[in-house]
């Protein structure tokens, strides 16, 4: 199916030189790294884990997110959802393949990588992550390929598959989970050390992931000839809303146990994180801005007059996509490491050359994104499944077109 | 016998059975020298320090134990939030923020406490490391291979103590080449290093530096021995540890 990656307009190939330049850019910053050392960061001795280690724990979340797709499929018989499984896959692979290149970038010896396999130590959290982060990777490959390939050929997809398939969708919750346990388990950062730590990731995920999905799918619509099934489209958004409203639940679950406690070290961070410390007030702007856009999106989604408003909704996601990484992507790593365990504040920034080498890799994903989405499109159009018809419906959708299903206003 | 396609593949097999084995056999018949404790060594069922914060509290006095053992374990001083520190000092509500109180006497609240790696009975750093480069040795000495560190500063986040530095950059940029300690390593960058209560000095028989250099406001022995200095001083005088919630049990006491 590689072939079909091959043959794309001009403009695909010019945005496939773009993301090649952007590699290109970023790999010179990694060559700057590589050279220098991680002194090139802006991370320290007090805020050991930065940038890097921030976007592998948001980009965790987009690689679970496809199950909110492929879970409603296999375990509910959900249909509308058959033609966008594939797409959840595909973005988890690239998903899985930017997380594993973070923490690479983020390791200060990368040639001695290997050592995490020479030298297995079951007791560390890290270890297991590996484990979860290249099997969760493996499965979609596997899955997604053969997949794509048995309806390329018309035929059904095959028994052996189930297994995986079954698999991957437990799999999926564990890869948040491992990877909020890397946190959860250290004794001495109290923003970190809760037990719904995990249940705040999965959920955090399951709003955030399917709203970038659902972003680069309108992109996809954009330069293709598919066209989202409507039907799995709001079943998507409404997973988006419940999703958001149960992470600011938990979100206001911590604020409560640590005001209510009066707990010093439960309070501290939150403080530093919403109203600064010791005279230190980096990251207030940012977390009232996550606050803000939080309850824009959670009001703009709960709403069903702008939740099915097609032209809102990009907005919409977007606006939760920036609040969901503010959170997730930067206070939830910061907040961690400030304050110290010397009860003082050390800021962290992210450097320049941090922030090209992230982009770097971020333009990694978008190639890989790229690729296997014009593979998955390319199938689809073949087959003629979920393709955009000239009222605006899918072939999917079992409407009579119209003013009713929203085609023609 | 007849030479013939069966009789090949069966010997291809044998041969490489053989190739596959051979390595395995050469390890077992003991390939690695065998390892010669000095004489001269000292040890403990479990290395235990006091720190007598009556006699040792001003930022002269630990700076100048510091700067002992930065200079024989060649740990570099970088005038930047990227530094590295093996010992080092700090007032009372750095060092036990959870045991602060706002009347504290005065002379406990304008004390400098040292501060250095704390040896935990259950060390977080140990539990986290993914490639077993932090380690516990029997005698309770939370110890690094920096051959073995890839770097991912896990065992950082992971210290409730703030009690360990990375090599962000290269650490020789920092020291002074000319001053350099030919009996301990320098590090390569990219490895995580901190206080490793004077492994090498106590494995020919000297005990740590600071303690060396501490005019005995630094007692050092082995907790596990009811007759040992520690012991005794522990018995007599009342101590305190840091972070006594995080369920570490540090090796490290303080008299107050």
């Amino acid at each position: 199916m590689l072939e079909i990656a091959l043959k794309g307009s001009k403009r695909y190939y010019g945005w496939i030189a773009f993301l090649l330049v952007l590699i290109a850019i970023g790999s010179m910053a990694y060559a700057n790294q590589i050279l220098h050392g991680l002194k090139v960061t802006g991370m320290s001795r007090d805020v050991s884990w930065g940038f890097y280690i921030s976007q592998f724990t948001y980009l965790v979340g987009l690689a679970a997110s496809g199950v909110m797709i492929v879970l409603p499929n296999y375990f509910h018989s959900y249909k509308s959802n058959k033609h966008m499984v594939i797409f959840g896959e595909f973005m988890a692979i690239a998903a899985c393949i930017m997380c594993l290149l973070f923490i690479v970038v983020d390791i200060g010896q990368p040639t001695r990588m290997m050592n995490m396999i020479f030298h297995p130590t079951p007791n560390s959290i890290l270890f297991w992550d590996m484990i979860v982060l290249n099997g969760y990777l493996f499965l979609n490959l596997l899955v997604g390929w053969t997949c794509l390939q048995a309806d390329r050929a018309n035929l059904p997809h095959p028994k052996w598959l189930k297994p995986f398939i079954y698999t991957s969708i437990i799999w999926a919750f564990s890869i948040h989970t491992v990877t909020a346990f890397l946190y959860q388990g250290l004794p001495g950062r109290h923003y970190w050390l809760t037990a719904i730590l995990a249940a705040r990731f999965l959920a955090s995920a399951f709003c955030s992931g399917p709203a970038i999905l659902l972003l680069v799918m309108m992109v996809t619509e954009k330069f293709t000839t598919f066209k989202m099934p409507k039907k799995a489209l709001t079943t998507l958004v409404k997973i988006i809303a419940y999703a958001m409203c149960v992470n600011m639940f938990f979100f206001a679950l911590e604020v409560f146990t640590a005001f209510y406690s009066n707990m010093p070290g439960h309070m501290h961070p939150l403080v530093y994180l919403f109203a600064g410390v010791h005279g230190h007030h980096e990251l207030v702007g940012l977390m009232w801005t996550f606050i803000a856009f939080a309850a824009v999106s959670i009001t703009l989604l709960v709403t069903p007059k702008f939740r099915n408003n097609m032209k809102l909704l990009p907005w919409t996601l977007g606006i939760l996509v920036i609040a969901t990484w503010i959170d997730k992507g930067l206070g939830l790593l910061i907040g961690g490491f400030n304050p110290t365990p010397f009860n003082t504040i050390t800021p962290y920034w992210p450097s320049g050359n941090e922030l090209l080498v992230s982009m770097m890799i971020y333009a990694i994903g978008a190639l890989v994104v790229t690729v296997l989405f014009k593979i998955a499109t390319g199938v689809k159009q073949e087959m003629g499944q979920s393709q955009a018809m000239a009222c605006g419906c899918s072939t999917e959708d079992t409407c009579e077109c119209t003013a009713e299903c929203g085609c023609k206003e | 016998m007849k030479n013939n396609r069966r009789s090949f593949i069966k010997l291809a097999g044998i041969a490489a059975a053989g190739l596959a084995l051979a390595p395995k056999a050469m390890a077992s018949g003991g390939g690695a020298a065998p390892v010669k404790v000095n004489a001269t060594a000292i040890h403990a069922a479990h290395w235990a320090m006091v720190v007598d914060t009556t006699k040792l509290n001003t930022a002269e006095g630990i700076e100048k134990l510091a700067h002992v053992c930065h200079a024989i374990h060649n740990v570099p001083t970088i005038p930047n939030k990227q530094n590295e520190k093996w010992l080092w000092g700090a007032p009372y509500d750095e060092a036990f923020p959870e045991q602060e109180n706002p009347h504290l006497s005065e002379s406990v609240h304008t004390r400098e406490y040292p501060l250095l790696c704390n040896h935990c009975v259950n060390p977080p750093c140990v539990r986290v490391c993914p490639t077993k480069a932090t380690y516990q040795r029997p005698d309770g000495i939370v110890a690094m291979d920096y051959h073995r560190c890839i770097g991912c500063r896990y065992c950082m986040a992971g210290c409730p103590y703030g009690s360990r530095s990375f090599n962000w950059g290269e650490p020789r940029d920092y020291l002074d080449l000319k001053k350099l300690n030919a009996e301990y390593p320098t590090r390569m960058r990219g490895v995580v290093e901190k206080c490793n209560f004077c492994v090498e000095r106590l494995a020919i028989g000297k005990l740590p530096a600071c303690v060396e250099a501490s005019e005995g406001a630094l007692i050092f022995g082995d907790l596990n021995d009811p007759d040992s200095d520690v012991r005794k001083v522990l018995r007599e005088r009342f101590t305190i540890r840091r972070k006594p919630t995080a369920g570490t049990e540090p090796s490290v006491y303080y008299i107050i």
